[in-house]
């Protein structure tokens, strides 16, 4: 997503100042397909996996997060992230996108697109957090979280990575950094700070409808087409290779989820497989435009291998009610894939070699890897911290959890007024 | 006049009701039950985490019937819903004090 700007920074500007109507095209294919993710997909797939009673509690989460957010990066957000020469935030100079007319471009595209774009990202990766703390969390202190959180960590780290700051020479083509590991490490710290659900490792909390789950699931392996295919912010060779490189890592993610677990446990599971595919699109995002298919599939292998043990792990030897698995998947998935894309990046690794860096400048693994590390210490260290701050202070606040009875209750009836089935 | 109630595995009812229509039962009442028994429960795997599921899910049914043709029905629930293995379920028999049919207001064994 930054490559719009290095062309920008290019003696041949005039190029880049010209609007492409296919890049235009695409791009707004693609905002619409990564909405989709959010509303329903993402929100489906989190509904079918908390109980009955929570369901609505879920889907209205995710859509209020997706209302506030939107006016929100209208309003300011988009300004943080990608206005200023800052290398930690942007400025307020495009407050209420105040420079943004109908001629303003981007690269190639419409800047109003580009805006939107952006958009998009900024509402699902609050949306992916809720997975952190469903089941349990007051709607008020939502709301709260997600907006403040959007200022705080989200608008920051997009503008360090993609916005012209200090991680600029990172490779992350889609968000391995600015949303999947950023929503993995809040939702962990959030499950930590909110403790876990009265029932965890208790009694079984097992999800209501599986249906419902699968659908939303084989909706964001879809959108993420967009999310990625869309990062190249133009219509060409970049953006059919990302979505070629993410079709392969999600197949390989489900395919390895399931055979493991069918060996491991004795059955492959539906909620496994598109569990493992999910962590093969969450860790080949950072890498999508960078490497190759082979590369991809290598990619969804070892997403599909690690993610599953990750998930073990937290939840029963840390203890941790991460409720939807959240920082198992997305977190450790971003993670994996933004030091991966530092190999897979080369050229020089025969069939498994990827495409080069922004602009396609070959890249040294090894140096590669350091600035790929950096940001990744650096992300996640500061999402850990700044969201564990924006916690403690609303705790003070409003309070973060229903009371155990709502909780017994479900929060649909108590938060809502409403019942997600009347059968 | 008896009251029979059976616990039986869902699967079986189809099968159950088909044989019971051939020899004539005069109807039936079906209600799906969860319970536990010898069979216990059974556990599902959800990413890794095992639940076990304590209250496994039957169908009861219930059938009111006079005293003749008792042993054929109980031999006919037996003998299609016995698959030997722990869960088939059981029947139990009880006593009916009275019937009433509401349409004609018939009583008892004419209201069978």
């Amino acid at each position: 997503m930054k490559k719009f700007i290095l062309l920008a920074l290019l003696p041949m500007t005039a190029f880049a100042d010209v609007i492409n109507g296919a890049d235009t095209a695409w791009i707004m294919t693609s905002t619409a397909l990564v909405l989709f993710m959010t509303l329903p997909g993402l929100a489906l797939f989190y509904g079918g996996l908390v109980r009955s009673n929570n369901i609505l509690s879920v889907l209205m989460q995710c859509f209020a997060i997706a209302g506030i957010v939107s006016i929100l990066w209208f309003v300011a957000g988009y300004s943080l992230a990608f206005s200023g020469d800052n290398p930690f935030i942007g400025n307020l100079s495009n407050f209420m996108l105040a420079q943004v007319s109908i001629d303003s471009v981007s690269g190639s595209i419409p800047e109003s697109l580009f805006a939107m774009f952006q958009m998009t990202f900024a509402i699902i990766t609050p949306a992916l957090i809720v997975g952190g703390f469903a089941e349990r969390m007051k709607f008020s202190a939502v709301l709260l979280f997600s907006s403040i959180w959007l200022f705080v960590v989200y608008a920051p780290i997009t503008h360090w990575v993609w916005g012209g700051g200090w991680l600029g020479d990172t490779l992350d083509y889609a968000g391995g950094t600015v949303v999947h590991i950023t929503a993995g490490v809040a939702a962990l710290v959030a499950a930590i700070v909110l403790g876990p659900r009265q029932e965890f490792l208790k009694k079984p909390i097992p999800p209501h409808n599986m249906t419902m789950t699968f659908i939303g699931a084989a909706m964001l392996w879809v959108g993420w087409f967009g999310f990625n295919g869309g990062s190249a912010l133009s219509a060409g060779g970049d953006a059919a290779m990302a979505i070629l490189a993410t079709h392969i890592s999600a197949a390989a993610g489900a395919m390895t989820w399931m055979f493991y677990e069918w060996v491991k446990f004795g059955k492959p599971t539906a909620l496994g497989s598109v569990t493992g595919m999910v962590a093969g699109l969450g860790t080949i995002t950072p890498a999508s435009g960078f490497v190759g298919p082979a590369g991809a599939l290598v990619i969804g292998i070892i997403a599909g291998a690690v993610c599953f043990n990750a998930v073990i792990m937290i939840k029963q030897k840390f203890k941790i009610d991460d409720s939807l698995d959240v920082f198992p998947v997305h977190g450790v998935g971003g993670i994996c894939g933004t030091i991966l894309v530092g190999f897979f990046a080369s050229k020089e690794l025969g069939i498994f070699s990827g495409q080069g860096g922004w602009g396609h400048e070959a890249i040294v693994i090894s140096d590669q890897l350091q600035i790929q590390l950096t940001a990744v210490v650096a992300t996640a260290a500061y999402t850990a911290l700044a969201t564990f701050v924006i916690l403690k202070i609303i705790d003070v606040v409003t309070g973060l959890r229903v009371d155990s009875q709502t909780e017994t209750q479900g929060l649909d009836l108590d938060s809502h007024g409403e019942t997600g089935y009347n059968l | 006049m008896k009251l029979v109630t059976a616990i039986l595995r869902p699967e079986n009812l189809d099968k159950v009701r088909e044989a019971l229509c051939d020899v004539d039962i005069p109807g039936m009442t079906v209600t799906e039950v969860k319970g536990f028994g010898k069979q216990k429960g059974h556990t599902e795997l959800y990413r890794g985490t095992e639940f076990t599921v304590e209250f496994v899910h039957k169908v009861k049914l219930e059938i009111a019937i006079s005293n003749k043709n008792l042993d054929l029905l109980i031999n006919t629930i037996s003998d299609i819903a016995r698959s030997g293995k722990k869960g088939d379920g059981k029947i139990f028999v009880t006593d009916i004090e009275k019937v009433v049919r509401i349409r004609t207001g018939e009583t008892d064994h004419d209201a069978l």
